[in-house]
């Protein structure tokens, strides 16, 4: 037993330093601007976005709509604080407001001050929403989120959110530095790094016995509470914690973007990142993750021929106009919902085992031994 | 020494339980029984935490429990088994046992041990997800949950229901069997005949109030249950 845990481990380990040192080896031999980059970032970012709603909805049973509202706030938090000082004192992005906020802050900081303020939110919104059941709970969050976006916008807080304009010019990924130098950072890199770490705590969260208790809630709240488990505490532990890795990969999002803009974060993000979950399989991390790689894949890159006029080497200019991949976005979801109701994954992982047995089902020759 | 004075308790907008006290001596077992809708669950359920009573005292070796969390009640020894076992089924056996052991801090590996060695059909099923155990082995479960919180009492809501007769009279020499080890047992059934056999002393309840109490093997011989209860 031990002797299969610890060889599980060490194959986990090797496939995760496979994937770094792939990602390592694509930012030195591909062109920047390769499409293929896009893809790996926005993926990553998707995917630890999509993870946090995993837990909050397929691992703790509560269906929150929320996502984009801490998207936004980890966003606006992380441009806010690492926007330079001279870039605020200057016009050139609070055109119309002096900016308040009279200084500035690394990276790290900034990252992890984006998911401590939407943590916070999340703490006191959950105070009251998470007394709601399924449905409501759902309604209440999505009405947070679009509350959010509207208060960002608002005019008398332009000197904090420079209103309903653009943030840019804070520490995107094309001006991060390895620490202590001025070597630029692969971004690509970083993405995957910071993603990656926060993945980590998340799924150490799930397998501790917080993750148990969530676990619990989930099947049968009646059961868990007779067993001790106080339900709204550790409710709100697990809308608090998905929230702050929202509010993270909001900030990713805004470096990935090189802007911020309250627009952005819409109802319609929400939707996007449960479809990502769904496909992937709810319950399973490694579903989310592979669903969101897709999704971006497909969305992003593979159907693009489908509104540029030329796909698959077909040349139908008529046909394939702006707006049909859309069309084609939308029966391909169709089938998956239809035919894979459970997700890529159901609620199971990814593991070497399983992936065997796929390749071995696929190839009937080799089911020797 | 568990006891419960003059307690009323509202549940769905009607008085469930009317002014009920009964006492549940260390080590002893004691049967609530009575039809459907009695307010045996209720009174259950009340005891956990889990609904608030409208009057009366729930006290516990001295402590008065009434109207606390679930959580704390669960801390000073007192666990429920609800009806219907509410096993989690999409956890494994062993998660389930932990999550019974929630609270605690420390070491459970010996109180594993202990619910495996009472009940050796769940280390078989050790791996398995709560929801494909039978109908017999969940009740086993939703027991040895319970006893990973180390309980002083333990309460039962209807632990036959739903189960063959033959798992039935496994279960019961379990509830025995778990007596003899030191938990006070306090067991509601509908299974009155089973119940009323192993208990040290028996209470009925009809609509919301105790109307008869004695020792178990008395109450099986009169009259009043036997025509009510046991069918003759």
């Amino acid at each position: 037993m031990d002797r299969e845990k610890r060889n599980h481990l060490i194959r986990l380990f090797v496939a995760i330093a496979a994937v770094y040192i792939f990602i390592t080896i694509l930012e030195f031999t591909l062109r920047p601007t390769s499409i293929v980059f896009t893809v790996l970032r926005k993926g990553a970012i998707y995917s630890l976005v999509a993870v946090s709603m995993n837990l909050l909805n397929g691992f703790t049973g509560l269906f929150s709509l929320g996502q984009a509202g801490f998207m936004l706030l980890g966003a606006y938090t992380y441009a806010i604080l690492t926007m330079p000082l001279s870039v605020k004192q200057s016009e050139r992005v609070y055109k119309y407001y002096d900016c308040i906020v009279q200084f500035d802050t690394g990276v790290f900081i900034g990252l992890i001050a984006a998911g401590l303020v939407a943590a916070f939110f999340a703490f006191l919104i959950g105070l009251p929403v998470l007394r709601l059941k399924s449905d409501y709970l759902a309604i209440a969050t999505l009405g947070f989120a679009e509350i959010i976006r509207a208060i960002f916008q608002w005019d008398v807080l332009g000197p904090l959110t420079n209103g309903a304009n653009l943030l840019r010019e804070f520490k995107d990924l094309s001006r991060i530095t390895i620490p202590f130098t001025d070597i630029p950072f692969p971004p690509t890199l970083f993405v995957f790094i910071v993603v990656g770490i926060s993945i980590l705590l998340i799924v150490l969260l799930i397998n501790s016995s917080y993750g148990r208790a969530f676990k619990a809630i989930r099947d049968d709240e009646t059961a868990a509470e007779a067993m001790g488990i106080n339900l709204f505490r550790h409710k709100e532990l697990s809308f608090v914690i998905s929230s702050f890795f929202a509010g993270i990969s909001g900030a990713l999002l805004a470096m990935f973007q090189y802007t911020v803009q309250a627009q952005q974060f819409r109802t319609v993000l929400t939707y996007e990142i449960l479809l990502i979950v769904v496909i992937g399989g709810i319950g399973s991390i490694s579903g989310s993750c592979i669903a969101s790689f897709l999704y971006i894949a497909l969305s992003e890159w593979w159907l693009r021929g489908l509104d540029m006029g030329t796909f698959l080497g077909i040349e139908a200019p008529d046909l394939f106009r702006s707006g049909f991949r859309r069309l084609v976005f939308s029966v391909i979801i169709m089938v998956i919902v239809l035919f894979f109701s459970r997700g890529i994954m159901g609620d199971k992982e990814l593991s070497y085992e399983r992936f065997r047995n796929g390749i071995r089902r696929l190839v009937p020759g080799r089911r020797a031994r | 020494m568990f006891e419960i004075s003059n307690l009323s308790v509202n549940y769905g907008g009607i008085e469930a339980v009317r002014d009920i006290s009964f006492s549940v001596p260390d080590g002893s077992i004691v049967t609530l029984i009575g039809a459907n809708g009695a307010g045996k669950s209720t009174t259950l359920r009340t005891i956990a935490g889990l609904v608030k009573p409208r009057s009366g005292r729930i006290v516990f070796n001295g402590e008065d429990i009434t109207g606390k969390d679930p959580a704390y009640i669960v801390g000073k020894g007192i666990t429920l088994v609800p009806e219907g076992r509410r096993i989690f089924p999409d956890l494994t056996v062993l998660e389930n046992l932990k999550i019974g052991a929630y609270l605690r801090t420390g070491s459970i590996e010996d109180d594993i041990e202990w619910v495996y060695r009472l009940f050796p059909r769940l280390r078989e099923r050790s791996w398995q997800f709560g929801g494909t155990l039978s109908g017999g082995e969940q009740q086993m479960l939703a027991v040895g949950r319970a006893l990973m919180s180390r309980p002083k009492l333990i309460m039962m809501d209807e632990p036959s229901l739903g189960l063959a007769p033959l798992v039935v009279r496994d279960i019961f020499s379990i509830i025995k069997k778990i007596n003899e080890e030191g938990v006070t047992i306090l067991l509601i059934e509908q299974n009155a005949n089973m119940a009323l056999q192993v208990a040290d002393t028996g209470y009925v309840m009809e609509t919301g109030v105790i109307t008869l109490s004695g020792k178990g093997s008395d109450l099986i011989s009169d009259e009043g249950v036997r025509k009510a209860y046991l069918g003759g």
